[in-house]
Parts: structure tokens; C-alpha cells; sequence
């Protein structure tokens, strides 16, 4: 039979991604441009037994994120970066505590409340390194709005199978912009659930991990009972203090996503294949590349789409196979080339990185991309 | 059939947003063409310049934005002027003449018809003036067919205004074969 199609808002497929996952629990804070995604899981969630709340503040929701978490039930909260500023110190204890839970950043322009209804893509670093310490992390970035959904159904995956926040870095034109969009039945995507322990529970310790590096996690009320702190922390959960235990933890916990690369890190490579010029773009802006490529190629330009759906970690290993390969590269985004440092750091100066970079809160003309590979260096 | 980039525009709250989900929602969904719907707005709720932009191709849409828009329809003054200055030539403008005073001057088709009288007084209801200019703006364009438009207006409709919506889409039709007639 065929599938189902929908005409849907990118903020609304967010929305049926995560209930396709079996999120259960949202609470958060209304900002632009995400507000869709808090809307309509308020009027969802109740009648699928969930919960929504509202909090008084960024802060709180993403505390309260992970007290669904904890509880056992798997837990969305959205917004834009301005909120995303306030869930920074919570997002921290999330991954300290290995808490899974999907964090939706819709990105505005700006910093500050900057420019509320239009896009940017200006969070990239504030998704990896935006709250302190060294952590692990995962960040997925759609560039339409069936990507929308079906991404938003691997960060849930991802955040169940490796026990850590994860990111849905989208932006203001895939969030508010409308397509169609095959429905998946039940089946058709992997839903991934948390491992949960099976043990006595007078034997439980929740951060002991096993060869995966992932420790079980047991809902609070289910009669394991166990400590939870964002002090660094033995396998009991109790404080320790001790700093060769805690370094150890910590690389314990970058390791698994760094191990798990090849499972976590997707790439669209769009006539990469002979492409001497290689344009690296994610979100919106990929959009934008896509129809300069389509253009250029009409003209007999080899050019190529290097398109990351994961932007965190960086897709270092897929970028290699370009150094010393392609003469040119070229990085357009909507910031002042948060992206093209890490393209810069992996390739090495070969070739060079040329940006083109925008703020100014439109979406980047195909036109500009498409002079910048006619235009040479 | 060629891309079609359509700009809808006016002032917040008339419902041009509303009127270019309708379309391409029917374009892609309904008839199976690439349609892509998107829109900008400023920080007001009412009021302000507002515009919806819907791309519908038998291509795959890339870029969600209109760049040249060959179809414009202004229900304000200031959003003819603003909009109309990247129409191409030979496009298509629906003006509104309640509201534009003054058509932009260029090389298009201009069609200026009376919407909003229409919505208010003849449907009776100035609410309906986006699907009168729906109606209207498929009666000229041909984007899809009269009864896929229907159809899609009908399903984004409260229940219980299907007559009311009904009317204005045929409204909009008549509008328009009397602006064609000219």
C-alpha cells in the first residue's frame, strides 16, 4: 500500500518524529521559531498518555527534560538560542549523568535575542562547547522536512543507545518551511529503547558500564533505587573526588560516541565523485549548495555536495577522502565560519577553505554559492 | 510544466500564509507535483508586511525560497510596492482594489479585482478574502485542478464553513473570468 503523505511544517514533523520514537514526556519554554514543536506535543502527548509541561523558564525545562528521563520516559525539549543559552548549565548535568533526552535547537539569527523570526546557523560551536567541560557530543542537522522527522527518530536512537543528550540543530527555514512527507508506518524506522537493568536491584550500579561503554539505566520508581549527582561520580553514582577516576570516566564517555563513529555519523556525498570543487553545507544552507551544484553542473563545472546529517561529532573520516583531492573547497553558512574552522582542521590547508558567510538573517541565494565556484579563489 | 514561484503577500492576518499552505499542500499532495511552501513575517502578530511563498514544480525543489517570483498577489499597497520589484517580466500581478491604490508600474499582466468587496459583501464574510483569492489566482494560473483546490481548502477548513469556503472559491473563479474578459 502506499505510504501515507502529509503536507507538514518542519517544526510538526519534529513533533511526529519524536512520537514515532515513543517520546512521552515534553516540557519547555515557547520561543521563536520553535513554538510549533511545544504547540502541538501539548495537544498530542495527553491523549497518547504522555505528559507536557510547561516550565517558567529555559532553565527549569531542561531540568525537568530530565527528570522525564530519569523517570523512564523518553523526553523533547525545543527552542531557539537565546533558550538554548539557559539550558546550557542542565545540558551539562545531563551529560555528566548520561541522561538520554533530544534537545531541538530551531536556529534564529543572532546573539542575544538578535533576530527573532529569521534564520541563522550560528550554534554550531554553542552545540558542542557550550556548556563547560569536556563532554561528548552528538548534533543532527536536517536539511528538509522529511529529514526533519526522520532524524528527530535517530537522536531519540542515539541519545537511548549511548545514555547522552542529543541535538536537533535545525533552523528557521526547515522549522517553519512546508513539504510533503512520507509517514513512516510502524516498523519502518528502528526505534531504539534504552538498555534497562535486569539484575537485583540491591546489585544495581548505574555507572558501570558494559562493553559498549554504556552502563543500564533503571526508571526512578521502579524499585532500583540509586544515586544521581553532577558531581563526578563512582559506578554506585555516589561523589568521588578522586581525579584519575574522573579523568577516566570522562574519556570512558567521549569514547562512546568517538568509537562508534560509523554508526553516528551520516553524510549525503551529492556527485562527489569526480567533483573537483567540494561544497561543504548542512541545514538549510545545503539547500541553497544543492541548486548551485544543480547549476554549475548544467555548465560543466565538477562540482560535488559534501552534506552532513551529523554535524557533531564531525564527520572528520568522510571529509579525509577529500584532502589533497579536490582543488577547491568552499563553505557557505548562515555565521562567520563556525564550520569551516573544523573543515580547515581536518583538511590541513588542502586545499584551502573559502567561506561564504552570512548573517544577515536571509537564507543564502543559490546565485551567491554558484559566483563563488565560477568566480575561483 | 515549468517551476511556478508565487508570492503571496499583505498584511499579517489576512491569511496569506493559510492561502499558500492550501495551494501547495493540494499541488503536492493531492496531484503529486514538487511543492514547497514558505513565508517570513515580522515580530508582530497582526498587522506588518507578510508574505507566503509557494514553489510547486514537476523538479525537485532545492532552495525553499522564491527567487523571481512569476506570480504576485498584493492585498496591500505596501506589499505591492515591496514585492512587486522582483517580478519578472512578463509575470503575473492580482492586486486587490480595495487596498492598492496605485499599481506598480512594469511589464506584467495586472489584474486588479475587487477581493475584499467581494469576500465581504458578496460571500459575506472579508475572512474568505484568501480563498477568494484563491480562487481567483487558480482560475488564472491553472496551478491545479478546480476540484483538487477544493478539495484542499476544504480540508484545512473548520467544519461547519465548507458553504461558506465553497462560495468563496467560486467567488474568486468569477472574479476572475470577468478580469479575463477584459
Amino acid at each position: 500500500m502506499a505510504k501515507q503523505v502529509k503536507f507538514l511544517q518542519g517544526n510538526e514533523a519534529v513533533c511526529e518524529g519524536a512520537l514515532y520514537a515513543g517520546c512521552r514526556f515534553y516540557a519547555g519554554y515557547p520561543i521563536t521559531p520553535s513554538t510549533e514543536v511545544a504547540e502541538i506535543l501539548a495537544a498530542r502527548l495527553p491523549k497518547l498518555g504522555g505528559r507536557f509541561i510547561q516550565m517558567e523558564d529555559e532553565l527549569a525545562a531542561m531540568a525537568a527534560t530530565l527528570g522525564g528521563s530519569i523517570a523512564g520516559k523518553k523526553s523533547l525539549t525545543a527552542t531557539s538560542g537565546p533558550g538554548m543559552s539557559l539550558k546550557m548549565e542542565n545540558l551539562g548535568y545531563g551529560y555528566l549523568t548520561e541522561i538520554p533526552c533530544v534537545i531541538v535547537n530551531v536556529m534564529r539569527g543572532g546573539p542575544s535575542t538578535g533576530l527573532p523570526t529569521g534564520p541563522g546557523q550560528s550554534d554550531v560551536m554553542q552545540a558542542r562547547w557550550g556548556t563547560h567541560g569536556d563532554h561528548p557530543c552528538i548534533a543532527l542537522t536536517p536539511s528538509t522536512v522529511q529529514e526533519q522527522l526522520n532524524e528527530t527518530v535517530r537522536a531519540f536512537n542515539l541519545a537511548e543507545k549511548y545514555r547522552m543528550p542529543v541535538i536537533l540543530l535545525t533552523d528557521e527555514i526547515i522549522g517553519h518551511m512546508r513539504e510533503a512527507v512520507e509517514m513512516p508506518e510502524p516498523g519502518d524506522l528502528t526505534v531504539i529503547d534504552r538498555k534497562r537493568p535486569t539484575c537485583d536491584p540491591k546489585d544495581y550500579l548505574p555507572y558501570k558500564p558494559e562493553a559498549d561503554g554504556v552502563a543500564p539505566m533503571a526508571d526512578f520508581g521502579s524499585g532500583y533505587r540509586y544515586h544521581i549527582t553532577g558531581l563526578n561520580h563512582l559506578p554506585d553514582g555516589f561523589p568521588s573526588n578522586d581525579g584519575k577516576l574522573a579523568q577516566a570516566d570522562e574519556i570512558r564517555q567521549q569514547k562512546k560516541v568517538d568509537d562508534h563513529y560509523d554508526e553516528i555519523v551520516v553524510v549525503d556525498e551529492m556527485m562527489c565523485d569526480d567533483a573537483e570543487i567540494l561544497i561543504f553545507a548542512f541545514g538549510s544552507t545545503a539547500r541553497s549548495a544543492k541548486e548551485a551544484v544543480q547549476m554549475a553542473r548544467a555548465e560543466g563545472i565538477k562540482v560535488g555536495l559534501f552534506r552532513p546529517l551529523t554535524i557533531w561529532p564531525f564527520p572528520d573520516k568522510h571529509l579525509l577522502k577529500y584532502k589533497g583531492k579536490v582543488k577547491r573547497v568552499i563553505v557557505p553558512e548562515m555565521n562567520l565560519g563556525q564550520t569551516a574552522l573544523e573543515v580547515e582542521r581536518v583538511l590541513k590547508g588542502s586545499p584551502e577553505v573559502e567561506g561564504i558567510f552570512q548573517i544577515d538573517s536571509e537564507p543564502i541565494n543559490p546565485i551567491t554559492i554558484l559566483n563563488k565556484i565560477k568566480g575561483g579563489k | 510544466m515549468a517551476r511556478h514561484q508565487i508570492r503571496l503577500s499583505g498584511s499579517g492576518g489576512q491569511g496569506m500564509i493559510t492561502a499558500g499552505i492550501i495551494l501547495a499542500a493540494g499541488a503536492s499532495v493531492l496531484e503529486g507535483k514538487k511543492a514547497i511552501q514558505s513565508q517570513s513575517y515580522g515580530p508582530e502578530a497582526r498587522g506588518g508586511a507578510s508574505k507566503a511563498e509557494v514553489i510547486i514544480s514537476d523538479e525537485e525543489i532545492y532552495y525553499p525560497k522564491v527567487m523571481a517570483p512569476d506570480v504576485l498577489v498584493a492585498l496591500t499597497q505596501e506589499a505591492a510596492d515591496k514585492y512587486s520589484k522582483d517580478l519578472v517580466d512578463g509575470g503575473i500581478l492580482i492586486l486587490d482594489d480595495l487596498m492598492v491604490k496605485t499599481a506598480p508600474k512594469g511589464n506584467w499582466k495586472v489584474y486588479m479585482m475587487p477581493i475584499i468587496r467581494t469576500a465581504a459583501e458578496k460571500v459575506g464574510k472579508a475572512m474568505v478574502a484568501n480563498v477568494v483569492t484563491l480562487g481567483a489566482l487558480n482560475e488564472i494560473c491553472g496551478f491545479v485542478k478546480p476540484e483538487t483546490l477544493e478539495k484542499a481548502v476544504l480540508s484545512r477548513v473548520p467544519k461547519g464553513t465548507e458553504e461558506l469556503n465553497k462560495n468563496a472559491i467560486n467567488a474568486g473563479i468569477e472574479l476572475a473570468k470577468a478580469a479575463k474578459a477584459l
